[in-house]
């Protein structure tokens, strides 16, 4: 099953995954038994994630979906900072570096962006429709 | 200015001036005064300006070369022994001996000129139109005694009429009702006058006309020959609403295109075999002199006696020329001089002779179509459905007569046979005109058989050697039919009908007319004192013809009936014109109502009968001191022309005799006494039928009905014609058209059909494959877009439901597929 989440990252750019995988093995005991590395991280990423799906996908408030997309913004980026740590890596293993601090602070200015871009056209959907309700803005229906 | 560089100068503007009447009628007619009254005025002055100056140029020619009478007198006196020179050439062989005693050139033209060398001419080219190789085609003139006389002939009978016509067509002035004219409607044609138009055609006709007189070869003898040829169509059919007009101009047209064809065939003979078709000698610029028709066909090295040009005897013997230059192909010069060497011997074997014979019937074959002769002369009648003054100028005295002109202009390359042909063609014309006329009632249409019978007369003088009398009576028949054409027409127009049977007693009411008609018919019946030697111009003239006619069958018994002919031909003439003359002058009226309106014409039309009649009493007389036209024609007698001459290539051998014997005091006084006689037979007929009906016509007529229905009809001619050549004619066109039609027609409609299938199926094939492939894509994408747009939902949940379950799918896919480099 872990490998579900582990899929994303592989697929991540920049990063030579199978030498990865040849030296850090993910299965190596029982997560909660062991100290917490970058397994837990990306847990709490995918949790954080599939949270965010199923809040956009369930709820019909506007702004409960925009608070989904938040959450599966920070679950990957979660994911990024536990991999740019040699201390969760552990000696020696390979890191994202700089690079994935970088990253995550650009999903975050990104998601402020997204943040204000989707608050106007909620806002502006309201004021046509007079609801944020998303089941109600079908408009654009084929 | 001396008579060489004077005569084309004044000729030529008397030619030209016409021709500029007609520029101005014809960008001007109808805006040159009232209703285009100033046209009659420029077409007149015009004429009259012509013929000043052709009067001009005959008073200079006479100057220089005085009329004298020739060797032989012209009539009675002493002959045979007068000039031993000509005394031997009577029945000696021919031409040779006399043209070479007498072959001298400029100098003493008034008593040589009828049997020494070329006569006094002058010739010459204002315009080339082409010029390659040896051939030659120009604008030129000749200039001849003859022609200078036809000049002032022609332009004063056209002045006379120019000046008759300004009076007779005074109705064309304003609008007209032609009542002979019937509409779909039942009413009567309207239409605007056309004055203008009438005297632009008479002004091109008088240019045309000079053309073929002045013109100095034969190809623009033929211009001005199809020239005249649309003018006397213009004319004809000047009231061509009427059917009968439109019809008969284009009879006219058509009889005239056959003969012309036979002058296209003469023409190609002379212009292939010689290369040349002046008649005159012309000296090139490098001094080179080119001969002309005259002089090869009578060179003066034989004598001026008639031979078969060098061209022509190489042009038939074209294989002996082959043969004999192919055996000297290595030396072309030797062979070239082989041929110029044999020449003599195939003219001696007689190679060419056909061709010289073809050439002078072929052009004779266009005089028989424009003179009217049989049997072409079925137009001639019918072209009377044109104005009077028409019929007076181009359908009797000037047009007409071009082919007994050409027939004489062209007389030295006229071969025995084809002069024999020549005489049988005018004796059968003569009489068949002459008796139609008999019966006719028709006032003009007597007059256009008589003027047929006379051209018949003419040419048959020509063919019996009478080059002289044939000419002669040319321009005294010119004369006098003018005028009894113009007192027809100033009939006809205080009568307003044409039939002579509903006139009579017309002589109080119209003195004039009936005076100078009555000199008129005097004149053509030749009406004169046998031996006082004294008569009106026809006198003069048809004696002559008479007396050669007579030597003519003296020396060849076998020909007799041309002689006959001519005597038999004299009597009906006198008949029928005395006929015409008391039928309409004479006795009692017979229409009331005709004979009330009827008034003597307009001073206008009077003068030119008066001035007609006077020329048609004196053109005949020799003034004391030799001068008159029948001398002043003799000065332009063709070198040779004058001597026996000896036939039988078609015919067994017979001799044309020479016109002087003809002057002999036998022969003289029997043509005279046979003309007298006749005549006077003739009128004394006419007066007893129809003066004091002694013999009443209707009896007459009744008694010989089958004969008399068959004059009644022109026997049959037109009938025949009809049968033989119109009805063929007509029935090939229809099979033509049919074929174009049926045929042809089917076959380019069945092209088309098939063409229109093909179109067909190859739309089909558009609609359904290529527009079905197009529209199919079309509606498919459209249906795809249709059953795709369900999947917009609009719904954002369900969307984000579909990215989330993709990416999981995309991996779960990647997975599988991966799944061995995960594994490692």
């Amino acid at each position: 099953m872990m490998d579900f989440f582990v899929a994303p990252s592989i697929l991540l750019p920049g990063l030579s995954m199978p030498s990865c995988l040849a030296t850090v093995p993910l299965f190596a005991a029982n997560p909660f038994t062991e100290p917490v590395g970058v397994i837990h991280y990306l847990v709490v990423g995918a949790v954080l994630f599939t949270a965010g799906i199923a809040c956009m996908t369930l709820k019909r408030n506007a702004l409960g979906i925009l608070m989904g997309i938040e959450l599966v913004l920070n679950g990957a980026n979660i994911n990024f900072v536990a991999f740019s740590s040699s201390y969760l890596r552990g000696e020696g293993a390979p890191t994202l570096g700089l690079d994935g601090q970088v990253v995550a602070l650009f999903v975050i200015l990104l998601a402020a962006a997204e943040a204000a871009v989707a608050l106007a056209i909620t806002l502006n959907f309201y004021n046509n429709h007079a609801t944020v309700d998303v089941d109600r803005a079908d408009d654009l229906k084929g | 200015m001396d008579l060489e560089s004077l005569l084309p100068t004044l000729l030529g503007l008397a030619w030209l001036l016409p021709l500029a009447s007609f520029a101005v009628i014809l960008f001007a007619g109808p805006r040159l005064g009232s209703h285009g009254k100033g046209a009659a005025g420029v077409a007149t002055a015009a004429i009259v300006g012509s013929f000043v100056l052709s009067l001009f140029a005959f008073i200079s020619w006479i100057a220089q070369h005085p009329v004298r009478a020739v060797a032989h007198g012209d009539h009675g006196a002493a002959h045979a022994s007068a000039d031993p020179a000509h005394g031997a050439t009577d029945h000696a062989d021919a031409s040779h001996a006399s043209a070479a005693a007498h072959d001298e050139h400029g100098g003493q033209h008034g008593e040589s000129a009828a049997h020494a060398g070329s006569p006094v001419h002058y010739s010459g080219d204002w315009y080339t139109l082409y010029e390659g190789g040896r051939l030659k085609l120009s604008i030129g003139w000749y200039v001849d005694a003859l022609t200078v006389l036809m000049f002032v002939m022609i332009t004063f009978i056209a002045t006379c009429i120019h000046v008759y016509a300004s009076g007779y067509m005074h109705d064309e002035l304003h609008d007209i009702t032609d009542h002979e004219v019937h509409l779909a409607d039942g009413g009567h044609l309207h239409r605007p006058g056309r004055f203008h138009r009438f005297f632009q055609a008479l002004s091109l006709f008088c240019f045309s006309m000079l053309g073929i007189v002045i013109a100095g070869n034969l190809a623009m003898v033929f211009i001005f020959w199809e020239l005249v040829g649309i003018c006397s169509w213009f004319l004809i059919g000047f009231y061509y609403e009427r059917k009968s007009a439109s019809n008969a101009a284009n009879k006219a047209f058509i009889v005239n295109r056959i003969g012309d064809f036979g002058m296209l065939i003469g023409l190609m003979a002379l212009w292939g075999a010689l290369g040349t078709l002046h008649f005159a000698d012309a000296t090139g610029p490098d001094g080179h002199v080119r001969p002309g028709l005259f002089t090869l066909v009578r060179p003066p090295v034989a004598g001026h006696a008639q031979w078969v040009p060098d061209g022509m005897v190489k042009f038939a013997a074209a294989e002996k020329v082959e043969r004999v230059l192919l055996s000297h192909a290595d030396d072309p010069r030797a062979g070239v001089e082989q041929v110029e060497a044999k020449v003599e011997d195939w003219r001696d074997e007689g190679y060419g002779r056909w061709l010289l014979l073809v050439a002078g019937l072929g052009i004779f074959c266009g005089c028989i179509g424009k003179s009217a002769q049989f049997p072409l002369f079925v137009w001639l009648p019918d072209a009377m459905e044109g104005p009077t003054p028409v019929s007076a100028l181009v359908h009797s005295a000037t047009m007409v007569a071009a082919g007994v002109y050409l027939t004489g202009r062209f007389y030295p390359v006229l071969t025995p046979d084809a002069l024999l042909v020549i005489a049988y063609v005018g004796a059968i014309t003569l009489f068949i005109a002459a008796t139609i006329a008999l019966v006719a009632n028709d006032i003009k249409r007597v007059l256009a058989y008589s003027t047929v019978s006379q051209l018949g007369y003419m040419m048959l003088a020509l063919g019996v050697g009478g080059w002289l009398a044939g000419l002669f009576h040319l321009v005294t028949h010119a004369f006098f039919k003018s005028l009894l054409f113009l007192c027809s027409g100033s009939v006809i127009h205080a009568c307003h009908t044409n039939d002579m049977r509903k006139m009579g007693g017309l002589a109080k009411a119209m003195p004039w007319t009936s005076g100078t008609m009555l000199v008129g018919c005097l004149a053509i019946i030749g009406a004169g004192v046998p031996f006082l030697d004294i008569g009106l111009s026809g006198y003069y003239s048809k004696d002559s013809i008479l007396a050669q006619a007579l030597l003519f069958a003296r020396e060849n018994p076998a020909h007799s009936i041309l002689f006959y002919a001519v005597a038999g031909g004299a009597m009906l003439t006198a008949f029928y014109m005395f006929r015409l003359w008391f039928m309409t002058f004479a006795g009692k009226p017979r229409d009331h109502h005709v004979h009330e309106h009827a008034h003597e014409s307009p001073p206008v039309m009077v003068y030119p009968l008066v001035a007609l009649s006077i020329l048609a009493v004196v053109a005949g007389w020799t003034l004391p001191g030799g001068f008159g036209i029948a001398n002043m024609i003799e000065q332009a007698r063709p070198a040779g022309t004058g001597g026996l001459e000896l036939g039988g290539l078609l015919f067994s051998a017979f001799t044309v005799p020479a016109e002087h014997a003809s002057h002999a005091h036998d022969i003289h006084v029997t043509a005279s006494l046979t003309a007298f006689a006749t005549a006077a037979t003739g009128v004394l007929l006419a007066a007893l039928m129809y003066v004091w009906g002694i013999i009443p016509p209707a009896m007459v007529a009744s008694a010989v009905k089958p004969l008399y229905t068959f004059l009644a009809n022109r026997w049959y001619f037109d009938e025949i014609y009809r049968f033989l050549f119109v009805l063929p004619v007509l029935g090939l066109s229809q099979l033509v058209s049919g074929t174009d039609k049926g045929v042809i027609d089917r076959m380019i409609e069945g092209l088309a059909w098939g063409a229109k299938q093909v179109a067909g199926f190859d739309a089909w094939i558009d609609r359904t494959l290529i527009d079905g492939l197009v529209n199919g894509t079309a509606s498919a994408t459209y249906s795809a877009g249709l059953e795709l747009k369900k999947l917009q939902t609009g719904q954002l949940r369900q969307y984000v439901m579909f990215i989330a379950l993709g990416t999981v799918a995309i991996f779960v896919l990647a997975g599988l597929l991966f799944r061995s480099s995960f594994a490692g």
